[in-house]
């Protein structure tokens, strides 16, 4: 259940179930940031209140619950001072894992993400192209294998073809991961997620399967469509 | 010779002292100045205020002053310390004001602490530039230093006044040319330091 209202979310109700992947789709400044980041609490809601697990989402527990939640976001953002493998290792270790559980579950993944570990492990993120940093944005997210993965446009800035590549990788590498998508792009949207939520001007104006998204009669949903 | 050695050896003690003062006052200060912007903005006005007090004038005012103020080593640190902070405040504030927010985000939402934060990732980031703050209040410090001889703060600048007044041109080198030498032997030295951090970050 999220709840929010502020200058740009406005009588926002929404249910999201364990497991579900969910798409937020809009055009830009409708709320769909916003909306995905209450759930993190980078965004506090003004009035309202967001349950993550039955439970409201408290001010002071924000570092762990964070921990359990993975975020990806259109910049890949990783810390420039640290390696490919001290940067995905990042959450794992603030959850104090041992340091060899840590190493096999990062080649594991980075093997899984086409980035192999021998080679990249040991790189600074400036020596990688947009794409490899992408890669290791999304390892760092899911190293800890959250409960729940927040991507916030994570491939808007990446060419089509390794789009196409990494919408494929990382449906597949958070395949038992609650994904809440934002995105602007119908075709990501339904090849990522069964649920799209599509929010124009701070609200929700259609919440529906995406098998069902291209026959909806919404005249925004036919505008996404036929754009 | 052995006169020359001591007074180096005084020279750099007193500026040595006077930096890791400065660093341990600066860097929180600067941090402090990032965090709060307003508070901050008057620390750092306050420390801008202080560099631009002419150095012989800044020993002038500390004479009269009890604990901090007086003749010797003392005010001579003080002084030093109040020259060194501006630098050091101001590349600390420069430092991370100039990380990009996206990785901060970044930080926060993988659930670091704010402790976590500063440690892990926005002090490391910052370091560059803290180093080249330093450098900067090194290299003022070891020329400042020098005027610490008019308040018996010892030091190269001892020789200098004494060939001074002694009208000794020989005696006037024999502080001014190593006083030189250490002042650009420490820009250097903390140039290297600076390059070395900045690599770290896998920058070059």
């Amino acid at each position: 259940m999220i709840r929010a209202e502020n200058a740009i979310l406005d009588h926002i109700s929404l249910h999201i179930t364990r497991g579900e992947r969910v798409a937020y789709l809009g055009r830009s400044g409708a709320g769909k940031t916003t909306a995905l980041k209450v759930i993190n609490g980078l965004v506090a809601p003004s009035s309202g209140e967001v349950l993550v697990d039955g439970t409201s989402i408290a001010q002071h527990a924000l570092p762990q619950l964070r921990r359990r939640i993975g975020y990806v976001m259109q910049q890949p953002a990783l810390f420039p001072h640290r390696t490919v493998f001290d940067n995905i290792a990042t959450v794992p270790r603030l959850l104090a894992w041992p340091e060899e559980r840590i190493r096999a579950e990062c080649e594991r993944l980075l093997d899984q993400l086409e980035l192999p570990a021998a080679t990249f492990g040991a790189r600074f993120p400036r020596m990688l192209s947009g794409g490899q940093q992408q890669r290791v944005a999304i390892a760092r997210a899911l190293l800890a294998s959250p409960e729940i993965l927040l991507c916030d446009e994570p491939f808007s800035a990446l060419d089509p073809l390794i789009r196409a590549e990494l919408q494929h990788l990382l449906t597949a590498a958070a395949r038992n991961t609650t994904l809440v998508f934002v995105t602007h792009d119908v075709r990501e949207a339904l090849r990522i997620a069964e649920r799209v939520i599509l929010f124009d001007d701070g609200r929700v104006v259609v919440d529906t399967p995406a098998s069902a998204f291209l026959q909806h009669e919404h005249p925004l949903v036919r505008r996404f469509v036929d754009a | 010779m052995s006169d020359l050695l001591r007074l180096t050896g005084q020279h750099l003690l007193i500026v040595a002292i006077a930096v890791a003062i400065a660093i341990a006052a600066g860097v929180p200060l600067g941090t402090f100045a990032h965090r709060r912007r307003r508070a901050g903005g008057i620390a750092m006005r306050i420390t801008d205020i202080v560099q631009t007090i002419p150095s012989l004038a800044m020993f002038g005012f500390l004479i009269p002053l009890p604990f901090i103020g007086g003749i010797g080593a003392r005010p001579a640190v003080v002084a030093l310390v109040l020259y060194s902070l501006l630098p050091i405040v101001r590349s600390t504030f420069v430092g991370l004001d100039r990380i990009d927010p996206h990785v901060r985000e970044a930080a926060t939402a993988m659930g670091m602490t704010d402790r976590q934060l500063l440690w892990n990732v926005e002090l490391p980031l910052a370091t560059p530039a803290i180093v080249a703050g330093i450098r900067i209040a090194a290299v003022t410090a070891i020329g400042v230093a020098t005027i610490a001889a008019a308040v018996g703060g010892g030091g190269l600048g001892t020789l200098i006044f004494r060939g001074v007044a002694m009208v000794d041109t020989r005696l006037i080198l024999s502080g001014a040319l190593p006083a030189a030498v250490l002042a650009i032997g420490a820009d250097l030295l903390l140039t290297q330091v600076e390059h070395y951090f900045a690599r770290r970050r896998g920058e070059a």
